[in-house]
């Protein structure tokens, strides 16, 4: 076991972990931030994506021992007392999620993306979010939504 | 007669009830379930496709730290039962055992063989890889037609031939017709092997209480179906088992199904006495959850020399897989009805075969049936135009069935439509002249990147389904729905639901139609689902029917707790019921302003001080309901591809959908249903298919190579709607969760076909990948 220690959505943590820990079951099974979803095993899916210094990384594609030292923020962290995040509340209001397991990962892209690229065009959206798949919106509303998010 | 109430909800793109908690982390999946003393399973499955098993030891195992206890099939048999299929289809059918944990031989890649329990996912994964499995490899057949013929290994040695079935369906005079036909056309399809792939893996998790009672929370679309399968599979009184659906990450039909992991979950969780949960991997998922489609298609149109269909003949060969799951067999003939699409034979003639490989098994995903019909036909109409030399939109006119209700050759009833109206919308939406001239410019400019159309009239049965109708077709449960309304005293309102949702909204619909009805807001009304402790017993979510069945049942409750509302407030008001007027959730007094509102008669009914002679108190209704006919949306999907000559790259330029789905609760909805459905259906034309070498391998099983899209591969989509409302449910609604998958796939093929028929292409298998692309424009260079 390694001790680690970094913070999550604005609070110091120290851990213990197990080298071989991948940050996301850190985060779900260690800290109980089970609002990060595992889609697939292969760091494809993007359901997992948190942001690691303000910037977008699958968090199944890095251990829990690389974090030590760094900033991360997951899904439970965007929105502040109570209110949401305008990315959230622009997949509320065009209907950008349907089941919602991709769309905490979905979400977290897209606060990445707009934090780059605050004005993106439609195809840069779709460039963008290459990484995360949906399985039930065909994505049309969830480009929708970023449009929407960064005129807001 | 109904009672009159106001449209505020209805047809109103009313926010979601679901998102707040999702988008903000706090749904609960499965996975994020866990109870004390938990541990975790993880299931040892077979790396060949067919073997005879010899050993399996599981004594490494349990040497490793932290593992509780690991189980072969051996071990555990006895535990369970074989795993149930509903859906005898035919009296010459073959259903062999089906084991949850293989004992004797292993059928497909990912059968399991074994179990490991340990006190973390971590530990189990350990145990599992020290397991031996030592086996006699057999030769496995995984192509269909191959299983089919003399010689093909067994994949069950008690059926012959791998046959697993034979079904049959004729309507009018089909002989007849194509012995008068002035042209006819033959074409032969592969519908490839799909993964339906939710993004959310499956899960269970199985909690025993002191009594034996267990509780089974799992990813599933149908916990009713589970709790009556868990009876007939454990043995455990159907009394005694809890199924709880939480917060459900998609299913497209992979999750109404009784899958092994549950089974083994719950034996070890009774073995072991300590709550026992499975999480399915992304890769293993790929293999052990169900597949869709994988059947061969011969379809044959018999017509005039005008182009008028007179007769349809289908020979279908589909596999079933490994084994048959809770409806594989049932899975092609959901299509049975829909060969002759929005047309109108006279002569209708449909036979298929079941046929067992060494494959996954197969059964629902989106569409089911339908989606391979409508490919079928979409395409052979392209090829009939082109037979009689016109364009595929005429042809398709000039055979449109017009005059509703109208009984089809296949001998169904479709109760409404209006396909010239669909058609023409999107014809509109198109500008199909000022297109075709932009092609022409193209073709004669010699242009590398070519653009073509493909259009799809289509027509679909859903809202699963008449309980008298599956009866006649040997499926062993109903297709009716139950609902539950509960006026509570202060006058918020709860629905308790049969069916449970899984990414589709129902909480906010229903919502708008009980709030509606009832006059109440639609924030007062809360939606109770998912729980078999305590929804009323109910046939689930699938085939697009919580809507047109699930919504109708709530909405007869609804014109109950209206009913009886009246006899309270009429005997309150100290008027007669005639004297009252129900508009908005009040029954005011003709001629006066003195009235009653349904939550004040719920108020009445709860304190029960002055009730109506012999009224019980209360004011909780149920309703069960049972469709006496299907729900038939239909509509018009135009795909414009833009196909890259040089590279055979096929991109997705603009896709055109009008669909009437009747009456409409909540647009934002029905529109997201509808882009959803769409992107899977073009994925199967273009990029997505379960590829198996010869050795039974499934040789793309993960998400690095089994190609679901992203934002990147596909468009905007252009939406529109036409309405005719069903006159089946007092909603007049068809359901929609299904069309766009439905419709879009043979859309897209041919409007690649349409690019390609300068290059005399003529065919081309799906998915239409770069390589088939380059390779069929060269073929003919």
């Amino acid at each position: 076991m390694r001790r680690i220690s970094m913070t999550v959505n604005g609070t110091q943590r120290e851990l213990e972990v197990e080298p071989r820990e991948l940050l996301v079951y850190v985060l779900r099974e260690r800290l109980g931030l089970t609002g990060t979803n595992v889609g697939c095993d292969t760091t494809s899916c993007g359901a997992c994506t948190v942001l690691v210094g303000g910037e977008s990384v699958k968090s199944c594609t890095m251990l829990g021992v690389q974090a030590d030292g760094l900033d991360i923020t997951t899904i439970e962290g965007l929105a502040s007392n109570g209110t949401l995040h305008p990315v959230q509340q622009a997949f509320h209001e065009n209907h950008g999620l349907q089941c919602g397991y991709c769309t905490p990962g979905m979400v977290m892209a897209s606060v990445s993306l707009l934090q780059e690229n605050p004005n993106p065009t439609e195809a840069e959206v779709r460039k963008a979010l290459e990484g995360n798949l949906c399985r039930c919106t065909g994505y049309h509303n969830i480009v929708q939504a970023v449009l929407a998010a960064a005129k807001a | 007669m109904a009672a009159t109430q106001e449209q505020t909800y209805v047809g109103q793109a009313v926010p979601r009830k679901e998102d707040a908690r999702l988008l903000t982390g706090r749904g609960r999946y499965v996975d994020n379930l866990s109870a004390t003393g938990m541990v975790h399973a993880v299931i040892v499955r077979s790396p060949v496709g067919h073997a005879r098993i010899t050993r399996v030891d599981v004594s490494g195992a349990k040497a490793v730290p932290g593992v509780v206890a690991a189980f072969s099939g051996k071990d555990l048999e006895g535990a369970y039962g074989g795993l149930p299929c509903f859906w005898p289809v035919s009296d010459d059918i073959k259903m062999p055992a089906h084991l949850p944990l293989a004992t004797d031989k292993v059928r497909y890649v990912g059968d399991g063989v074994a179990v490991v329990i340990a006190e973390s996912r971590a530990a189990a994964k350990d145990g599992a890889d020290l397991v031996e499995l030592d086996y006699e490899e057999l030769p496995a057949v995984t192509d269909v037609e191959e299983a089919l013929a003399a010689g093909a290994p067994l994949v069950h040695d008690d059926v012959p031939g791998n046959k697993c079935y034979t079904w049959a369906l004729t309507g009018g005079d089909p002989d007849r017709a194509f012995a008068e036909a002035a042209v006819t056309v033959k074409e032969r399809y592969r519908q490839q092997r799909l993964i339906p792939c939710p993004m959310e893996p499956r899960g269970v998790l199985c909690e025993v209480s002191a009594q034996g009672d267990i509780t089974v929370s799992t990813s599933t679309q149908a916990p009713h179906i589970l709790r009556t399968a868990y009876t007939l599979v454990m043995g455990i009184p159907e009394a005694k088992i809890r199924v709880i659906a939480p917060d459900v990450g998609g299913g497209f039909g992979s999750k109404v199904e009784v899958y092994a992991e549950d089974m083994v979950v719950i034996a070890c969780a009774l073995r072991l006495g300590r709550p026992v949960k499975w999480i399915e991997e992304r890769s293993e998922g790929c293999l052990a959850t169900i597949h869709g489609r994988d059947l061969i298609q011969e379809i044959e149109l018999a017509a005039t020399q005008e182009g008028k269909v007179t007769g349809v003949r289908v020979r279908l060969t589909a596999s079933m897989g490994a084994y048959l799951q809770a409806v594989t067999p049932g899975i092609p003939l959901l299509g049975a009805w829909l060969y002759a699409g929005a047309y109108d034979p006279v002569g209708y003639d449909f036979h298929c075969t079941g046929v067992f490989t060494n494959s996954t098994p197969t059964d629902a995903y989106r569409g089911a049936g339908r989606p391979e019909a409508t490919y079928a036909i979409e395409r052979a109409m392209d090829k009939l135009a082109a037979a009689v030399g016109k364009d595929p939109v005429e042809v398709r006119r000039l055979n449109f069935m017009r005059n509703f209700p109208h009984t089809i050759a296949s001998g169904l009833t479709v109760d409404a439509g209006d396909f010239d109206a669909a058609l023409d919308r999107a014809l509109e939406l198109l500008d199909y002249d000022g297109f075709r001239g932009e092609q022409e410019a193209r073709r004669s400019a010699g242009a590398s990147k070519q653009l073509g159309v493909g259009f799809s009239t289509y027509i679909e049965m859903c809202g699963l389904a008449p309980s008298r109708i599956l009866g006649a077709l040997k499926y062993g449960g109903g297709g009716w729905e139950a609902m539950s309304i509960r006026v509570l005293p202060t006058g918020t309102v709860q629905i308790v639901s049969g069916t449970t949702p899984h990414g589709q909204s129902h909480a906010t619909t229903f919502s708008q139609i009980v709030a509606d009805k009832l006059g109440v807001d639609v924030a007062d009304v809360e939606f109770l689902y998912g729980d078999t402790a305590v929804s009323p017993t109910g046939w689930d979510t699938y085939g697009s029917r919580s809507l047109p069945v699930g919504g109708t049942a709530l909405w007869h409750a609804s014109e109950k707790i209206i009913e009886k509302s009246r006899k309270i407030a009429a005997h309150a008001l100290e008027v007669s019921e005639d004297d009252l007027e129900y508009r908005g959730g009040r029954f005011g007094v003709r001629g006066t302003d003195r009235g009653m509102h349904v939550k004040e008669c719920a108020f009445e009914a709860w304190h029960a001080h002055n009730l109506p002679e012999g009224m019980e108190p209360g004011l909780e209704v149920q309703y069960t309901y049972d469709p006496p006919n299907f729900s038939w949306p239909s509509g018009c999907h135009v795909a414009i591809v833009e196909v890259d000559t040089e590279t055979g790259d096929v991109q997705l330029a603009r896709y055109i959908a009008v669909d009437d789905v009747g009456n409409v609760i909540n647009p934002m909805v029905v529109e997201g249903q509808v882009h959803g459905g769409i992107a899977q259906g073009v994925a199967q034309a273009l990029w997505e298919e379960a590829i198996y070498d010869a050795d039974g391998n499934l040789v793309n099983g993960s998400f690095t190579n089994y190609l679901v899209p992203s934002a990147a591969e596909v468009p905007s989509f252009e939406l529109d709607r036409t309405v005719t409302p069903s006159p089946t449910n007092p909603l007049g609604v068809k359901g929609v969760g299904e069309t766009g998958t439905i419709a879009s796939t043979p859309a897209v093929i041919n409007a690649v076909l349409d690019a390609l028929s300068p290059y005399g292409v003529t065919d081309i298998e799906m998915p239409a990948s770069p390589e088939r692309v380059w390779r069929a424009i060269h073929a003919n260079q």
